[in-house]
């Protein structure tokens, strides 16, 4: 096993919280602000920025979740099916900032099909981005807004990002390409 | 989903456990479409009908927007190919296509190089050979999508063929069930399939997929039109539940679902019914008969209907009838259908 943590469940916790703090701070309170977690680790991180949010602030804004999987451009790639998550935006985001919520920034494109899937649900008066890792390697002008942990990764490796609501635990490994899922 | 040629794709994929080989798997039914054609559902386990009712549940989503339409197929062409006439099928698929972004070109072949002589293999080749990566193909004689499956390099799906399969309306037929069953569970409830079944393509579709959920199906009609089916019934295996009778009576009987079946007057010439007038006074569903399911029993009809023979035009109207739902949700399932036949597995992967 190559893999080797480089985030743990205290410093993911940290992290949520400060990025808590520095969306509101950087919105100017809570007000018209929701948040968009991508399916599926962007959704229980959207869940807990939101609740950092209503530790501090005493106001709870509004979670959704995107899934991106019908505007995807890169399905050719993905040699295995594409589940559908599921989307559900309960409310009405014409006018709003939301915050897309991811755990890594890559190539960008998550992110651009994320746009675009929002775009088709109304006119958010912003969009900014949240993500827990940005390892770098973009290949659209693209950036994120607040940011958890910038790693510098190589193209060869992965970020496992793992999340007790998905996962069973809390922390963000990162590991060589192919290494440590057999039937890749 | 796959870390190996996944370069492209956000880690998160990288990371993704459901596709085994991490020891913290959750979703245990997240596994893939298998299938690169939809040739018939006798085909199709538990597991894949779960994933077309999934999927189509994510469609009807989209058709709730305001503006109805996903990228999900753009630069793909959808071949409608049809040797029989349609409206609702036809225009079902081509609408999913549109609601997906994918490119669709409509051939009747009345009015094709068909109509000179072409064959049907020949004519799927130029098919082919003009771009097309789905075909969808209705053709009166049974097996004729299965032979174009055989030349065509994409997907084919079978829109409808001869007496012997329609799996995009057993689906649909499933999903609209499902959406009206207490939990979208099958498993025990009766569900009634009354009238021609003979010449169903329809009925014999819907006996794999309901008996795969786990439903109790009966097959009613007079015995002219259910010739054969018994010795089915007899054959199937004991988890599927197959009843056939001619009383109308016994199978309606504490039913939860009747699906009416049109007569298909068009391929009756062999003397089967005495008259149209007798298997209505015989056997159509009306609201007297069907006192005797039960009370929150809905009436399916695949379409189109002869309203006064098969089924009675209050009952077709009436609250019990979920008709409308059904070519309503013909359009979400067939985007799922769509959708995973064309993303869900490589062209080149090819599974014959």
């Amino acid at each position: 096993m190559t893999a080797r943590q480089i985030m743990t469940a205290d410093e993911i916790r940290r992290a949520l919280v400060r990025i808590s703090h520095e969306l509101v701070e950087k919105h100017g309170g809570t007000a018209d602000l929701a948040l968009v977690g991508i399916q599926r680790r962007g959704v229980p991180l959207a869940d807990r920025i939101a609740a950092a949010i209503a530790a501090n602030e005493d106001v709870s804004v509004p979670v959704g979740a995107l899934d991106i999987t019908f505007y995807r451009d890169d399905l050719s790639l993905v040699a295995h099916q594409p589940i559908v998550k599921g989307t559900d935006l309960p409310f009405d985001l014409n006018g709003l900032t939301v915050v897309i919520v991811d755990d890594v920034l890559y190539t960008g494109r998550t992110i651009r099909a994320a746009m675009d899937a929002l775009m088709d649900f109304g006119r958010p008066r912003a969009i900014s981005l949240a993500v827990l890792i940005d390892r770098g390697h973009r290949e659209l002008p693209i950036r994120a807004d607040h940011v958890g942990k910038n790693v510098p990764t190589s193209d060869e490796e992965v970020i496992r990002v793992h999340l007790l609501e998905v996962d069973g635990d809390d922390q963000v490994e990162i590991d060589r390409l192919g290494a440590g899922v057999a039937t890749s | 989903m796959n870390p190996g040629p996944a370069a492209a794709l956000d880690a998160p994929e990288d990371a993704d456990p459901t596709e085994g080989g991490s020891a913290t798997r959750v979703d245990q039914g997240d596994r893939g479409w298998p299938h690169r054609h939809l040739l018939d559902v006798a085909g199709l386990d538990g597991h894949d009908l779960d994933l077309v009712m999934r999927t189509a549940d994510e469609m009807r989503r989209i058709l709730a927007r305001p503006i109805p339409k996903v990228p999900a197929l753009r630069g793909l062409s959808v071949t409608i190919l049809f040797y029989e006439a349609s409206t609702r099928t036809r225009v079902s698929f081509e609408v999913a296509a549109k609601n997906l972004s994918a490119d669709v070109v409509n051939i009747a072949a009345a009015s094709s190089s068909v109509a000179k002589g072409e064959s049907l293999i020949d004519t799927v080749r130029t098919v082919e050979a003009l771009g097309a990566d789905v075909l969808v193909i209705r053709h009166g004689r049974s097996g004729a999508p299965d032979l174009a499956a055989r030349v065509f390099g994409g997907h084919v799906i079978n829109a409808g063929d001869g007496w012997h399969a329609h799996p995009t309306q057993a689906l649909l037929d499933l999903y609209t069930l499902r959406d009206h069953l207490p939990g979208g569970d099958l498993r025990g409830r009766k569900v009634v399939i009354v009238g021609d079944v003979l010449h169903s393509r329809v009925a014999r579709s819907n006996i794999w997929s309901l008996t795969t959920a786990g439903a109790d199906v009966w097959l009613c009609g007079p015995a002219t039109l259910l010739r054969g089916f018994e010795s089915l019934a007899a054959a199937l295996p004991a988890e599927r539940s197959l009843t056939v009778t001619t009383s109308i009576d016994a199978a309606l009987a504490a039913a939860d679902a009747v699906m009416a079946l049109r007569l298909q007057q068009e391929r009756m010439s062999g003397g089967l019914l005495p008259s149209l007038r007798e298997y209505a006074a015989g056997y159509q569903l009306n609201a007297a008969r069907m006192a005797g399911a039960a009370p929150e029993a809905i009436v399916l009809h695949p379409g189109p209907m002869n309203e006064g023979i098969e089924i009675a035009p209050d009952l077709a109207a009436g609250g019990r009838s979920v008709i409308t739902e059904q070519v309503t949700n013909g359009v979400a399932v067939r985007m799922a259908v769509l959708y995973l036949l064309a993303r869900g597995r490589d062209l080149e992967a090819g599974d014959g």
